[in-house]
C-alpha cells in the first residue's frame, strides 16, 4: 500500500512537470510581447525594456522555464521582493504574486465546492436510493421523471431564474456574496445558499439516477441474491451488499466533480457575480498573463491527481480485490 | 521402474494415420507476469503449454482433454498461430510455422480453421450469415465455382441451415444453429484440418448431439481432420481416434481411444475416467473405480517440480519430485499408448479393492461414518 | 400425500408425509415481449433426508422454481400460483418476514458460480457468519467458532485463517465448498442445489458431490439437485423429475426414470449423449429442433414438435391436448403404456447401449 503511494506521487510530480512545460511553451508560440502586456498603454520602448529585464523575459525560453519551476520549490526573487516558495511567478497584468492571487481566491471556490458537494450528495445519492428501493413505483417514476428534467437544466438558465425570483422581484434575498466562514459563519451559508442550491439541482439529478442504476443493476447481481437466500433482511442486503458495491462507480464520479469543481467552477462564478479561482484562470487567460495562467492550470491539476490518488486508496478501502493485487 | 522402453516420443505417436497432417513438438507458452516496483519488469510467467508433443494425422480426429488451466485451449490457438509460441516448432505438411509472417502463413492459414465454444460471441452481430460466411474466402481471395454466394448457399445446407436463410443475422438464430454457422464459416476455405475448442459446452444436451453429429459428418465426408479440444470425456471419446490427457500444460498420457479410455496407466488418467459421472442405465457402472482427489489444480505460475502432478497424487514419491517423467511407451502399453508416469497403474478402469481418496474432508466424513452408521434421519 | 415411488418391487418409504410439498405451481413473468410462463403447472414432493432431481435444460423451468420456493423471485413482475408447502407451512402467501425466518435457516440454498454468488466484498468468514448469528442469534465469537468448524467439515485446509480470506482468494473448487458450509451453518432441512457443479472441473466436481452426499448422511438434510447433467443426477437423486418447458413430463425413482424411461423427451436425452462405455460406432440420436419459446409454447403437448412418435397416437391430440402428468411414478405422454414399453426396448434401449 506504501509502496502504491510512493508510486502514485512520484508519477503525479511527473504529470505536474509535463503539464506546466506543456503550457509553458504553448504559450510562447503566441506572437505576443508579454512586456508589451505588462507595461499598459502609457508605454515608452524604455519602460518595456525595463520590465522586459524584471520579468526576466530577456532570457532564452529554456532559461525562464527553469526558473519559473525552480520557483516552485524554492522561491525566487523579483524586484517586488522576494516570493517564496511554492513560488509561480508574477503576475503580468496585476503586478502581484500569482500564488497569492490563488489564495486570495481559493477560499471562495472551497466553499462553494463544499457546500454544493455536501447537498448535492445528500439529496442526490439519498433520492437515488430511494427511487432503487421503491423501483417500479410512483415514487420511483416521480424521482426518475425529476431528475431527467432537472439534469437537462444548465446554470446560466437556472441562475438567472432563482435569482430573478428571489433577489430582484421578490427581495427575499440579497445576491449571493462571499462572507469567510471565520468572519461570520451564518452569513457565509446564507451568502452562498443561492448559488449553492443551483449548483446542487443540477448535480443531484445526475447522482440520483446514477445512484438509482448502479443500485439497481448491484440488486441484481448474484451475490446480492444469495444474501437475501440466506435470509438477511432486505434494507441489510439494500444497505450492506448492493450498496456496497455501487460505490466504486459513485466514489470515480465524486472523484472527477471534486477535482473540476475545485480548480474552479466557471460558469457559476459568472452566473452569480463571485470572485473565485475559475474567474481567475478566465480572466488570466483573456488578457495572456502567463504566469497566472499556469499558476491556476497547475493548481488545478494537482487538485486532480491528489483526488486521483485519494478515489484510488478509496477503492481499494471498498474492494478487497484491488487491495490484494 | 527399469524396463521402461524408451522410445522417442514422435515415433510412437503416429497412431492410426499413416500420413502426418500437422506434427507439434516441444510446443510452449509462457505468458509473462509484469510487476515490481520502481520499474516494471517480468517477475514470472504463467506455463500455459510447456513443452507438449502431439501429431494430428490426414483426417483423423484427436482428443484433447483436461481441466480448465491445463493449456488445452492455449494450445489450439497456438496451433492455429492466433497466439505466438514461446518455443518449440509446429510443421504442417512438412512446413515449418512456428514463426511464419503473415504472407507465408496465408496459404496454411486457410487450411487450418476454428470454432470457438461461444456461438453467441464468435460471430458479428451486424453482419448476415452470407457475409459472415463468405467473408473468409473474400480475405483469402478464393474464387469457387458458380461464385461465393452459391458456395455458401451450399455450405448452409451442408451444415443442415436453411439456404435460404443466407440474408438473416445472427441473433435470429437458436445457440445450436448459431455453432452451425460456425461451421460453415470454418469449412468456407475447404480446410484439412479443423481445431475444435470446446465446440458443444455451451450448448443444451439436446443440442449437444446434433452438432457432435455434423463434426462427424464433416469429417467422414470431407475427410478433415480434427483437433478436438473438450473437457467432457464422453464426447471426446466419441469423437476422436486418438486422445491426449493435458495436466498443468503438460500432455501426461496419449493414445489410440482404447488404450486412454479402457487401459490407462497415469494416475490422473484413472482420477479424471473416475471422475466422470455416468448415467447408471444398468449394473454395469457400479464396479468403477473410485479415485477422489484432494483440492484443485496448482497454479501454473509455480507448477510442482518433477512430475507436475504429483501433489494430488497417491502414488508420488520422492523420485517424482526430483525427476520429471518423459512421456514415452511404458511396458505394457500398446504401441503409440504413451505415458509420462514414474509409477503407472494397472491397465484398468475397473473398481479398486480400496477406493483412492485424497480429500480430507471426504476422508474424515466417511471413516465416522463407517465407524458408527448415522443414526440421525 | 402420493410419494414419488411405488410399484415394481420398490418399496414405499414409510412416514410418507412430504416435507416439501408444490402443488400445481404456476410462475408467469411480465416482459415486454409478453407473459413468460416459466412455470406451468408444477407438482413434485421431497421427503426428508432424501434427494429430489430435478432436470432440464436451459428455458425448463427449473432453476426458476426453486428461487420461487424460497421467495427469491421478484414479486413486482412474477405472479405465482398455486402451493408450496414446507414442513407445513404455506409459502407462497407467506410475508416476507415469513420467508426471512425460513430461508438460510430450515432452507438453504447453493448456486452455480461460486464466484458471483459469495459477495467480494467481505470475508468468507462473514459470509457465513452472518445466517448464523440472525438465525440462532449466537454472538459473533460463537458464530466465528462455528465458522471454522464448518470450513473444516467441508474440507478447507487451516480454516482457523482461511476464515479471514476473501472469495478471490479461494481456488473454485473451495469456493464452493465455502458455500456449502455457508448453507449448512444452520442445519437447514431442506437444501436446495441449482447446478452446484456446473462451473467445476470434473475431479473437482466428483469430490464435492461425494461431500454432498457425505454431508447429508450426516445432517439428513433433504435436497433438491437441479442439474442439466442425467450422470450427475444418477449418482446424486432418490427420485428424479425430468422437466421440460415449464412441465414435469416424467417423475420416478431415479432408478426408474434412468433404466425405463417413459416419455420420448427423456428418450431423447438419454439417446443425445454419449457415455464412457458407449459404442463409438453408433451415432448420437439427436432431438430435433430446440426448445421451445415460453412467451409462446407449443398448443398441446410442448414436446410435439420434436416428438418423433406423434404418429403412434392417434388423431391430433398431441397438439391439441396437454398430456397430465399422474401419481407416482408417471409420464405425460398420450402414448399408451404398452406402446412406451414397446419403444422403449425396441427403439431406445439398443442405442443405449
Amino acid at each position: 500500500m506504501l509502496q502504491f503511494l510512493i508510486r502514485r506521487l512520484i508519477g503525479a510530480v511527473v504529470i505536474m512537470f509535463l503539464i506546466g512545460a506543456f503550457t509553458f511553451f504553448l504559450f510562447y508560440t503566441i506572437p505576443q510581447d508579454f512586456a508589451q502586456l505588462a507595461c499598459g498603454k502609457n508605454c515608452t520602448p524604455e519602460n518595456i525594456a525595463v520590465i522586459r529585464e524584471n520579468l526576466g523575459l530577456d532570457k532564452p525560453i529554456t532559461a525562464q522555464f527553469w526558473e519559473f519551476m525552480g520557483g516552485i520549490v524554492s522561491g525566487r526573487d523579483f524586484p517586488q521582493g522576494h516570493c517564496s516558495a511554492p513560488c509561480l511567478g508574477l503576475s503580468f497584468s496585476s503586478g502581484e504574486f500569482v500564488w497569492d492571487s490563488i489564495i486570495d481566491r481559493f477560499p471562495l471556490t472551497l466553499s462553494l465546492t463544499a457546500g454544493g458537494l455536501v447537498i448535492f450528495l445528500v439529496i442526490g445519492l439519498g433520492s437515488g436510493l430511494i427511487a432503487a428501493w421503491k423501483r417500479g413505483t410512483m415514487v420511483d417514476k416521480l424521482v426518475s421523471g425529476a431528475s431527467m428534467v432537472l439534469s437537462s437544466f444548465q446554470i446560466y438558465f437556472l441562475g438567472p431564474i432563482v435569482l430573478g425570483i428571489f433577489v430582484y422581484s421578490s427581495g427575499w434575498m440579497d445576491n449571493p456574496k462571499y462572507v469567510p466562514i471565520t468572519e461570520n459563519p451564518v452569513g457565509w451559508a446564507v451568502g452562498l445558499l443561492i448559488p449553492w442550491a443551483v449548483m446542487a439541482t443540477i448535480f443531484t439529478a445526475q447522482y440520483t439516477r446514477m445512484a438509482r442504476s448502479t443500485m439497481i443493476e448491484q440488486l441484481s447481481e448474484e451475490h446480492v441474491r444469495t444474501a437475501r437466500a440466506k435470509g438477511m433482511r432486505q434494507r441489510y442486503v439494500f444497505f450492506r451488499y448492493a450498496w456496497r458495491g455501487s460505490l466504486i462507480p459513485i466514489v470515480t464520479i465524486i472523484g472527477m466533480d471534486l477535482s473540476a469543481l475545485l480548480s474552479g467552477a466557471v460558469v457559476t462564478e459568472f452566473t452569480f457575480d463571485l470572485p473565485g479561482l475559475g474567474r481567475l484562470a478566465v480572466q488570466s487567460s483573456l488578457t495572456k498573463d502567463l504566469p497566472l495562467t499556469m499558476g491556476v492550470m497547475l493548481f488545478g491539476a494537482f487538485f486532480i491527481l491528489i483526488l486521483n490518488i485519494i478515489v484510488d486508496l478509496a477503492y481499494a478501502l471498498i474492494d478487497p480485490r484491488v487491495r490484494l493485487s | 521402474m527399469s524396463d521402461n522402453l524408451t522410445l522417442p516420443a514422435q515415433q510412437g505417436a503416429t497412431g492410426t494415420s499413416a500420413e502426418t497432417l500437422l506434427e507439434v513438438e516441444g510446443l510452449t507458452k509462457h505468458f509473462p507476469i509484469y510487476g515490481g516496483f520502481p520499474i516494471k519488469r517480468k517477475v514470472g510467467a504463467v506455463q500455459a503449454v510447456d513443452g507438449i508433443d502431439l501429431t494430428v494425422g490426414v483426417g483423423e480426429s484427436v482428443g484433447l482433454v483436461g481441466e480448465s488451466g491445463c493449456g488445452k485451449s492455449t494450445t489450439g490457438r497456438l496451433i492455429t498461430r492466433l497466439l505466438e509460441p514461446t518455443a518449440g516448432k509446429i510443421t504442417y505438411q512438412g512446413q515449418d510455422i512456428t514463426h511464419a509472417s503473415r504472407r507465408q502463413l496465408a496459404p496454411v492459414r486457410s487450411e487450418i480453421q476454428m470454432i470457438f465454444q461461444d456461438p453467441y460471441s464468435s460471430l458479428n452481430p451486424r453482419q448476415t450469415v452470407g457475409t459472415i460466411i463468405k467473408s473468409p474466402m473474400e480475405v483469402n481471395g478464393i474464387n469457387p465455382e458458380g461464385g461465393r454466394e452459391k458456395k455458401v448457399r451450399e455450405l448452409l445446407e451442408l451444415v443442415g441451415l436453411n439456404p435460404e436463410h443466407y440474408n438473416r443475422f445472427p441473433h435470429e438464430f437458436s445457440g445450436g444453429q448459431r455453432q452451425r454457422i460456425g461451421v460453415a464459416r470454418a469449412l468456407a476455405l475447404n480446410p484439412k484440418l479443423i481445431v475444435a475448442d470446446e465446440p458443444v459446452s455451451a450448448l443444451d444436451v439436446s443440442i449437444q448431439a446434433q452438432v457432435v453429429n455434423l463434426l462427424q459428418k464433416v469429417q467422414d465426408e470431407l475427410g478433415i481432420a480434427f483437433l478436438f479440444i473438450a473437457h467432457d470425456l464422453a464426447i471426446v471419446r466419441h469423437f476422436s481416434q486418438r486422445v491426449a490427457v493435458m495436466y498443468l500444460g503438460k500432455v501426461v498420457e496419449v493414445g489410440d481411444r482404447d488404450s486412454i479410455y479402457n487401459r490407462p496407466r497415469h494416475p490422473y488418467t484413472h482420477a479424471l475416467l473416475s471422475a466422470v459421472p455416468e448415467v447408471a442405465v444398468d449394473d454395469e457402472a457400479d464396479d468403477k473405480e473410485r479415485i477422489r482427489l484432494a483440492g484443485d489444480v496448482p497454479s501454473p505460475i509455480h507448477p510442482p517440480s518433477g512430475c507436475r502432478f504429483r501433489t494430488r497424487c497417491w502414488k508420488a514419491q520422492d523420485k517424482c519430485a526430483s525427476e520429471e517423467p518423459p512421456l514415452i511407451q511404458i511396458s505394457g502399453n500398446r504401441e503409440g499408448h504413451l505415458t509420462a508416469c514414474h509409477f503407472p497403474e494397472e491397465p484398468t478402469t475397473e473398481a479398486r479393492e480400496e477406493d483412492v481418496v485424497m480429500d480430507p474432508a471426504l476422508k474424515a466424513l466417511e471413516d465416522s461414518a463407517a465407524d458408527e452408521p448415522a443414526t440421525k434421519d | 400425500m402420493t410419494t414419488l415411488t411405488k410399484t415394481e418391487g420398490e418399496k414405499a418409504p414409510t412416514g410418507p408425509e412430504a416435507f416439501l410439498s408444490v402443488r400445481d405451481l404456476k410462475v408467469r413473468f411480465s416482459t415486454e415481449d409478453g407473459i413468460v410462463k416459466a412455470v406451468d403447472g408444477l407438482s413434485f414432493d421431497v421427503e426428508r433426508g432424501k434427494t429430489l432431481g430435478i432436470v432440464g435444460e436451459s428455458g425448463s423451468g427449473k432453476s426458476v422454481t426453486n428461487l420461487t420456493v424460497l421467495g427469491l423471485h421478484n414479486p413486482k413482475s412474477t405472479t405465482v400460483e398455486g402451493e408450496i408447502v414446507l414442513d407445513g407451512q404455506e409459502l407462497v402467501t407467506a410475508t416476507e418476514r415469513e420467508m426471512e425466518k425460513i430461508r438460510g435457516n430450515k432452507a438453504a440454498m447453493i448456486f452455480q458460480d461460486p464466484l458471483t454468488a459469495l459477495s467480494p466484498y467481505y470475508t468468507v468468514g462473514r459470509q457465513i457468519a452472518e445466517p448464523y448469528m440472525k438465525h440462532t442469534g449466537a454472538s459473533k465469537k460463537e458464530a466465528r467458532q462455528r465458522t471454522i468448524e464448518m470450513l473444516a467439515k467441508v474440507g478447507i485446509p487451516q480454516p482457523q485463517t482461511r476464515v479471514d480470506d476473501y472469495p478471490h482468494q479461494f481456488s473454485g473448487g473451495m469456493r464452493q465448498r465455502a458455500m456449502i458450509a455457508m448453507a449448512l451453518v444452520c442445519d437447514p432441512d431442506l437444501l436446495i442445489a441449482d447446478e452446484p457443479t456446473t462451473a467445476l472441473d470434473v475431479t473437482v466436481q466428483a469430490q464435492i458431490l461425494d461431500l454432498l452426499k457425505d454431508l447429508q448422511q450426516e445432517f439428513g438434510s433433504a435436497i433438491v439437485f437441479i442439474t442439466h447433467d442425467l450422470g450427475v443426477i444418477s449418482d446424486m437423486a432418490d427420485d428424479l423429475l425430468v422437466m421440460y418447458s415449464g412441465r414435469a413430463v416424467e417423475r420416478g425413482t431415479v432408478r426408474e426414470v434412468l433404466r425405463n424411461p417413459q416419455h420420448p423427451y427423456t428418450w431423447g436425452l438419454l439417446s443425445s449423449m454419449p457415455r464412457l462405455g458407449g459404442d463409438t460406432e453408433q451415432a448420437l440420436t439427436p432431438i430435433p429442433g430446440s426448445p421451445p419459446s415460453l412467451l409462446n409454447p407449443p398448443s398441446g403437448c410442448p414436446f410435439h414438435p420434436r416428438c418423433a412418435f406423434t404418429g403412434e397416437v392417434t388423431g391430433s391430440r398431441c397438439s391439441e391436448e396437454r398430456p397430465a402428468l399422474g401419481e407416482g411414478r408417471a409420464s405425460a405422454c398420450h402414448l399408451t403404456a404398452e406402446q412406451k414399453q414397446t419403444i422403449f426396448i425396441d427403439k431406445i434401449q439398443p442405442r443405449l447401449r
